[in-house]
């Protein structure tokens, strides 16, 4: 009986490990997470409309169809990217995400406080690089760092009313997403 | 003979516990540092790099991409304010005041995360749409046939979600209670 009893505790015990090592685990085995859908839709480091969110089809789930979204799939290997967004006439943001989709920086239009939001996205070691004259002397210049080399920027422009859609669409046409090759 | 039988029985049981113990998680859903306010929740810190490792292998499995916290905050509501789970073919009620944000939005999915297909093709509302009453406050009516006002169709579908997504707003890790943030209330109010 006491035995029986250490065999399920056992077994509960290990139970636990591998729930915790499941979940530990699961960002980095999905294969239908929001990076591997969007492969074969975007090219990499150019920024791309995504397809509004429709009855019983959509690229991702609970996206908000009140938004027109773009997305640039980056890879940070040949150097850093320069990110120049327009922003739309009603709400604006951008939102970084790593390669298992969390999002370790947005801004929105008035955080940025400019017709434009112009951001460097790097990785810690080439943000290292960067000399540091140029650090200072180009202080209204924001420096990004992305915890990882692949990730996604999504950029989202708000169209308040079904009408102003194509407003919305407009000013998110008039993004750039370009890799600047380490000199 | 009794120790090998013991071992194989310790880990088939430790296998099935753990994995379902995940999938049980990860389906429903389990995250930390909820904000719940009525029948909505919000999980704040699943926008930010603190995104806690039971929130994060449920995106994963999704594939959804949370919202940033420096872009706005996700109140989700399966139920109304009794407890009782949303249901397409009944009539709900949103009603009352929004909290201070530039701009929300409302949308109506299956559980799925998917838009329901509806005749007037609308899945939600957003702040600059809706009709209000002379003091601001607004009711809309959730359901599977038309009302005046502000109807948002349900399709008629078994179970869904409303999403209230403030953007801009001063609600998000810091807030820690109802006051900084009335959100409006759910209320049943009969099936066809």
């Amino acid at each position: 009986m006491t035995r029986t009893l250490l065999w399920i505790l056992g077994a509960i015990l290990l139970g636990g490990i591998v729930h915790l090592a499941t979940v530990l685990v699961m960002p980095r085995a999905a294969t239908q997470d929001a990076y591997s859908r969007l492969v074969p839709l975007t090219p990499v480091n150019a920024m791309v409309p995504l397809a509004a969110p429709i009855a019983e089809k959509s690229i991702m789930p609970f996206m908000d169809p009140a938004f027109a979204a773009a997305v640039c799939r980056y890879d940070l290997a040949s150097g850093s990217i320069k990110l120049n967004a327009p922003v739309s006439q009603a709400y604006t943001s951008v939102t970084f995400y790593t390669r298992d989709s969390v999002a370790y920086y947005a801004i929105n239009d008035r955080a940025a406080g400019r017709r434009a939001i112009e951001l460097d996205l790097m990785t810690p070691e080439q943000h290292a690089e960067v000399p540091e004259e140029e650090d200072v002397t180009a202080a209204d210049r924001l420096i990004i760092e992305s915890p990882t080399k692949t990730g996604l920027i999504v950029l989202r422009a708000l169209a308040p009313e079904p009408g102003l859609m194509a407003m919305a669409r407009g000013a998110l046409a008039g993004a750039q997403c370009r890799i600047q090759p380490v000199q | 003979m009794r120790l090998l039988f013991g071992s194989f029985f310790t880990f088939m049981l430790a296998a099935a516990i753990g994995l379902g113990a995940t999938w049980l998680t990860l389906t429903r859903g389990v995250a930390f540092g909820s904000l719940r306010i009525g029948a909505w929740t919000a999980w704040p810190k699943s926008g930010s790099m603190d995104i806690d490792p039971y929130a994060h292998a449920t995106v994963a499995r999704t594939g959804e991409l949370p919202i940033g916290n420096g872009d706005g905050v996700a109140f989700y509501a399966r139920t109304d304010d009794n407890g009782e789970n949303f249901d397409g073919r009944c009539t709900f009620t949103v009603s009352g005041m929004t909290p201070p944000a530039r701009y929300w939005t409302l949308t109506l999915y299956d559980l799925e995360g998917r838009l329901v297909a509806n005749a007037i093709d609308r899945h939600g509302f957003t702040s600059d749409e809706l009709v209000r009453a002379t003091d601001g406050s607004f009711t809309i009516a959730v359901a599977p046939r038309a009302r005046p006002g502000n109807w948002l169709p349900t399709g008629g579908i078994d179970r869904f979600v409303l999403v209230w997504r403030l953007y801009d707003t001063p609600i998000g890790v810091a807030t820690r209670t109802i006051k900084a943030g009335p959100m409006p209330a759910i209320a049943r109010k009969g099936c066809s």
